[in-house]
């Protein structure tokens, strides 16, 4: 029975190089245009898109474009007085998505004494539930997610031992899914994005010796179709921001070389938009800075020497993760 | 659609020009002086917000605030604090909770990917303490997308918090009709069972039975092979020593079938007894080879690796070496 499979055929005319000054300007570039109105950054999740973007600019050494003290000064407002949480915009309410991507870019200009570090680890800690789960704000709700930003920014502060480790661990564990993939709680569908946000927490407690590394590492695999992207699940289509979670969960357990990196780069290179800059989730749609610091953290992992190392786990350059001395284990 | 007064752009009267908020001073957005992710306003979303802000530093309660809040969340539902504020404001005011039961449906209907939504919903359930709704909502969200991650997460939380399962089974069973490889449904399958009958003997015997009748429609179908593992998890005697599922797969074998998950289940049943023993014949080391070959360089190409590394490590094991290390060249 001939059912096709789920995917897309990448154009002819697709971009084969990868465009490095095209995106440098795009990152500079975005939200100052007319037509980002429509498609452009929210003020509710301006942090992260900061941390998207300098992020990418890291990674191809252009960080120094874009002057860093008004960037810390924004951070610094950013930090609720009272809980001592970070929000994407000043005045917001705080939120532990928000405050990761604070303190990963705080780490990228070694900048932590910008913040009151000791009340983020407080807010953190504040959000941790009796059976070791973590919401991502005072009211919100539970998911894996939250647990991976709750130690990433423990790990980044080298404060892990504020929380309960072993209660956040067998949280983690319990969204484990009989095909050895993760969703964000118990018994939800494996996501290829829940199973790097566990896989991540697992890096950075040290117990990735929960998982069974093969079986999991096939899954992953499987996420590869023919068009040489990644999806999330099966059936879905692929798209370049789950081709980092896969391939940087297959880092982590050592098993990168298990999918095919040349059919992986076509993908991803045929992302790009030759005529704005910056990567979408796939060929022909708009690019957007998120899509673009994902297209190049892949590239990074699949060894583009224009594009410095990334670390697997925090999503942040390598060197910073070294100088900072940040624990973690990989496989 | 709601508020008639946010219906048709061209009826919209600003905030600013409403006389009967003229006793509100606006209060605008501080957005720093970072020049990276900015954010572009419209003078809709500006002046709309501008009054948030104003009634929510005030903590006004008001009939005219929870108008507001309607106003902002629907140009930005992902905006936690609107919605936190409405239900402060809904508890302040005493309001019809199922007024707003039905105001969370629609919302839901044009944002069905978002996350404050579910949210807002899941809270109104666990005031009202009645859940008789949520099954037939998310029935229509999964019509429109059976694979709605949110959809299944509030789903299965209603289910398990106030005990709906009887009727599940029926459902998954119709969602797998219309769709074979719908992976939602095989995962929410396998959390009706767990939460109900348990993998009792019977139960896994009817279970492998009706999975592998799914194979048989579509015998590449990822979603129906991974159940059928997650199945034998629960078998004591493991993956290989289950009659009824070597004997289907090996059928399926000699009628000449070579879907890559069949080959695939195959070399795991040669790996377990390699590994611990068992003497079916069938399941040696030769046919792991020649299984592994076969995808390697027929079958599932893409993942010529791992299937190289599987054929290696049931060597290995064969002969009584630990895993075989990854290539040095990458990774
Ligand atoms: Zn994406």
């Amino acid at each position: 029975m001939a059912i096709p499979i789920k995917d897309i055929k990448l154009p002819e005319d697709s971009p084969k190089e990868l465009l490095l000054d095209k995106h440098v300007e795009f990152i500079k570039r975005y939200g100052k245009s007319d037509d980002d109105y429509e498609f452009g950054m929210s003020d509710y999740l301006r942090m992260s898109g900061m941390y998207w973007g300098l992020t990418a600019l890291e990674l191809v050494d252009k960080l120094h474009i874009l002057p860093e003290n008004d960037v810390i000064d924004f951070i610094k407002r950013c930090q609720d007085p009272e809980t001592g949480g970070i929000s994407a915009c000043i005045d917001h309410d705080p939120h532990l998505l928000y405050t990761l991507s604070a303190v990963q870019i705080l780490c990228m200009y070694d900048r932590l004494d910008a913040v009151d570090a000791s009340a983020v680890v407080n807010y953190v800690t504040s959000l941790q539930l009796p059976d070791g789960s973590f919401t991502g704000d005072k009211w919100g709700e539970v998911d894996t997610r939250f647990s991976f930003c709750a130690v990433a920014t423990l790990a980044l502060l080298n404060r892990l031992d504020a929380i309960d480790v072993e209660k956040a661990v067998s949280f983690v564990e319990s969204c484990k899914n009989f095909d050895e993939g993760f969703g964000s709680r118990p018994f939800s569908e494996s996501h290829a994005g829940m199973v790097y946000c566990c896989l991540g927490f697992l890096s950075i407690t040290g117990r990735l010796d929960i998982v069974d590394r093969d079986t999991l590492a096939w899954w992953l695999c499987e996420r590869q179709l023919p068009s040489g992207g990644l999806n999330g699940r099966p059936e879905k289509l692929p798209d370049v921001c789950y081709s980092w979670w896969v391939l940087s969960s297959l880092t982590m357990l050592g098993r990168l070389h298990w999918i095919s990196a040349p059919a992986l780069k076509r993908f991803i290179l045929a992302c790009q938009d030759v005529e704005t800059g910056g990567f979408s989730d796939r060929p022909g749609d708009v690019a957007d800075p998120y899509h673009t610091v994902f297209g190049f953290a892949a590239l990074s992992l699949l060894g583009f020497d224009s594009i410095k190392p990334v670390n697997p786990t925090f999503c942040m350059p390598q060197h910073v993760i070294d100088k900072l001395k940040i624990k973690h284990q990989l496989l | 659609m709601g508020d008639s007064s946010s219906d048709d752009e061209n009826a919209w009267v600003f905030y600013k020009d409403r006389p009967e908020w003229k006793d509100v001073d606006p209060v605008p957005q501080d957005d720093g002086n970072a020049d990276i992710a900015a954010i572009r306003y419209t003078a809709k979303f500006k002046d709309v917000y501008d009054y948030f802000r104003a009634v929510l530093t005030k903590q006004e309660k008001s009939e005219r605030a929870l108008q507001l809040t309607k106003d902002a969340a629907e140009l930005n539902p992902a905006n936690y604090t609107v919605w936190q504020f409405r239900r402060d404001i809904l508890k302040a005011l005493n309001k019809d909770l199922y007024e707003e039961l039905e105001y969370s449906q629609h919302i839901i209907d044009e944002h069905p990917k978002n996350y404050q939504v579910w949210h807002h919903r899941r809270v109104l359930v666990e005031w009202l303490k009645d859940a008789s709704k949520e099954l037939h909502l998310t029935e229509l969200i999964l019509n429109d997308d059976a694979k709605n991650y949110h959809a299944w997460q509030h789903r299965q939380w209603a289910i398990k918090t106030f005990n709906l399962f009887e009727n599940e089974l029926a459902y998954v069973d119709q969602l797998i009709q219309d769709d074979i490889r719908n992976n939602s449904a095989w995962n929410q399958r396998y959390f009706v069972i767990n939460n109900t009958s348990g993998f009792t003997c019977e139960v896994l015997k009817s279970e492998i039975k009706y999975t592998l009748e799914k194979i048989k429609i579509a015998k590449e179908n990822e979603s129906a092979w991974n159940y059928l593992r997650g199945l034998l998890l629960h078998d004591k005697e493991g993956l290989s020593k289950n009659e009824t599922v070597t004997n289907y797969c090996e059928e399926l074998y000699s009628s000449g079938n070579r879907s890559p998950f069949l080959l695939a289940f195959l070399v795991d049943m040669c790996d377990e007894q390699v590994s611990q023993g068992g003497g079916d014949m069938r399941y040696t080391l030769e046919r792991a080879e020649e299984l592994c070959n076969s995808l390697a360089n027929q079958y599932d190409k893409i993942r010529t690796k791992y299937w190289q590394y599987m054929a290696e490590k049931i060597k290995n094991k064969a002969e009584g070496k630990s895993e075989p290390s990854p290539p040095s060249d990458d990774s």
